[in-house]
């Protein structure tokens, strides 16, 4: 626990020296979005590293989250930072709601995940055909910039609200990894009957682990609308925003501290390069970017962390 | 006589058309080291899956420790002292064997140290000490078959139902677990097991029931049960009761 405290710690201090070494937008632009990814991948690898349960909707989580802060700023006048609190409640409650259907009838592996995706496209329809959601037009946040409307002036505002995010969400993974309930819930992950016999209650360990998934996921909802200051449907409960969260823990390596931190930065750094390199051939960085997705799977299944393991494992086992 | 701490009221359960367990009733006192036998498919691991909670009974009554639990969930019931372990092994593949028993230790600890020194205790006891670190994926099968035991005592039970925990062992590791089944009885632990190996069971077993094609066609001392003639009969066969004592005669 120390160490990973440590860890983390560190970690920090990094991307604020960073953050003050940096200058440029460009630059500064992509460590936020870099961490919003991570933030992404460290709320899915919660309930999906940790937990075993592989949502595809997660957006459903932060389309919540998104909304809940939107409506309650533009609507009821509430203040931004309230309404980042408002988020992350609303998230949890979408958890628990979700959570509790779907484990209640047992869904597991694959049916979980239809569930997931089919939940959050039912908040894109309703999203869609909601009259306090503005509908599909979206819902734009006037522009004020100030420290308490949680619209800073300078990108490193957002570096610092995001790294905070961030921050919390490796705070509860190490938590997950020393104590009681995470046991619990990879106990859960590896062989449920066999936890059940040692008096783990796999659907509430389940339930609580989407729960606080979802609430980090409606935290970085929150973050998106300060930053962007639009939230649309699609943009709030498509897809793409549960493939970045899956894709980045995955590839990083489920179920680890470290590993969706490192998923976000490889994949975000392969996506600008492909992108400034082939920039001219339009097309040519997707195909790059998804035949490097397919290698790492195929060949590192347990991620870029688990294959950082096997050699380190292997190098000291070379030199004994 | 002491009291009972497990009874079964006419069990029954049955698969579609298939009668797996019919009409059994038993008591088991507590402190005892029982054992349950009978011939392949005979419905031994359904009857422990009735009784651990992980199926629910279409007729009859489930009383642990003086407390009805017919159907109730296995982790209401592994909080109240009754766990059982699994046949086919069912380790927590990708965690150490300290971490695995660690899960078991939880039950009651909540802090992590304390279940972690408690799981390394446990290990010592059913001779896993010296596998601590080792992936739980990486052990052999005797050494799985400890796992799956020091996880379920690490609950701290007062019931524990064990699966076969000799089956796939070789002599010598037979002979090796024999002494910590016998330890763990000793212990004050009510103890009941299903077992095939039947030196096994007539060194350990205080009191044996038979169980035969979902029925309970016999019980009582090791020695007595092994000369029953209906026993024998689920065993090998109509008709070679009388034949086994024509030869002995």
């Amino acid at each position: 626990m120390i160490r990973d405290v440590t860890g983390i710690l560190i970690f920090a201090l990094a991307v604020i020296a960073l953050t003050l070494l940096l200058s440029s937008g460009v630059w500064l632009n992509a460590l936020m979005m870099t961490l919003y990814a991570a933030l992404l991948a460290l709320a899915w690898n919660l309930l999906g590293g940790f937990g075993g349960q592989f949502s595809f909707g997660h957006a459903l989580f932060f389309g919540t989250g998104a909304y809940a802060s939107a409506v309650a700023q533009v609507t009821h006048g509430i203040n931004a930072w309230a309404a980042l609190a408002l988020a992350v409640v609303a998230a949890s409650a979408a958890g628990a709601f979700v959570g509790a259907l779907a484990f209640r009838y047992g869904l597991k592996g694959s049916y979980f995940a239809l569930v997931t995706l089919a939940f959050a496209e039912v908040f894109r329809i309703l999203a869609v055909s909601a009259g306090f959601t503005g509908g599909g037009v979206g819902m734009m946040l006037p522009l004020q910039e100030s420290v308490a409307n949680l619209q800073f002036g300078s990108r490193k505002g957002f570096v610092g609200l995001a790294l905070g995010c961030v921050v919390t969400a490796l705070l509860v993974t190490a938590w997950l990894r020393h104590s009681r309930f995470g046991a619990q819930l990879q106990a859960v992950r590896d062989n449920e009957d066999a936890a059940r016999a040692l008096g783990v209650d796999p659907r509430r360990t389940k339930l609580a682990a989407t729960v606080v998934s979802a609430a980090l996921m409606g935290a970085a909802g929150a973050f998106y609308l300060q930053v962007f200051q639009y939230i649309d449907p699609a943009i709030a409960f498509g897809p793409h925003v549960s493939v970045e969260a899956l894709v980045g823990a995955i590839v990083g390596g489920m179920g680890t501290l470290w590993g969706p931190v490192l998923g976000a930065v490889v994949l975000h750094a392969l996506a600008e390069s492909t992108r400034n390199l082939f920039g001219n051939l339009p097309g040519l960085n997707l195909v790059i970017y998804g035949s490097v997705l397919v290698l790492i799977v195929m060949f590192m299944p347990r991620g870029l962390a688990g294959a950082g393991r096997s050699v380190r494992g292997w190098w000291r086992g070379g030199r004994d | 006589m002491t009291s009972a701490l497990l009874q079964l009221d006419s069990v029954s359960v049955a698969f579609g058309g298939l009668r797996a367990v019919q009409d059994v009733s038993l008591t088991l006192p507590a402190g005892t080291l029982g054992a349950l036998i009978g011939p392949n498919g005979a419905g031994k691991t359904t009857l422990f899956a009735l009784m651990s909670g992980f199926l629910k009974p279409d007729t009859g009554r489930v009383v642990f420790d003086g407390r009805d639990i017919t159907g109730r969930a296995p982790h209401w019931n592994a909080r109240d002292g009754l766990t059982r372990t699994f046949q086919i092994v069912q380790p927590f593949a990708a965690q150490t064997v300290r971490d695995n028993i660690a899960v078991g230790a939880h039950l009651h600890v909540p802090q992590r140290a304390a279940a972690l020194a408690e799981a390394e205790r446990v290990a010592a006891r059913v001779g896993l000490g010296a596998l601590l670190d080792k992936p739980a994926a990486e052990l052999t099968v005797a050494g799985r078959k400890r796992l799956e035991l020091a996880r379920a005592l690490a609950t701290r039970p007062k019931l524990l139902l064990l699966d076969e925990v000799l089956a796939g062992l070789n002599p010598m590791e037979v002979a090796e677990m024999v002494p910590v089944v016998k330890d763990i009885a000793g212990s004050g632990i009510t103890v009941l097991m299903i077992e095939h190996v039947m030196q096994a069971v007539m060194h350990l077993a205080q009191h044996v029931w038979v169980l035969a094609q979902g029925r309970l066609i016999a019980q009582g001392t090791p020695a007595a049960v092994t000369t029953d003639p209906q026993v024998i009969e689920a065993y090998l066969g109509h008709g070679t009761a009388a034949r086994l004592q024509a030869v002995s005669a």
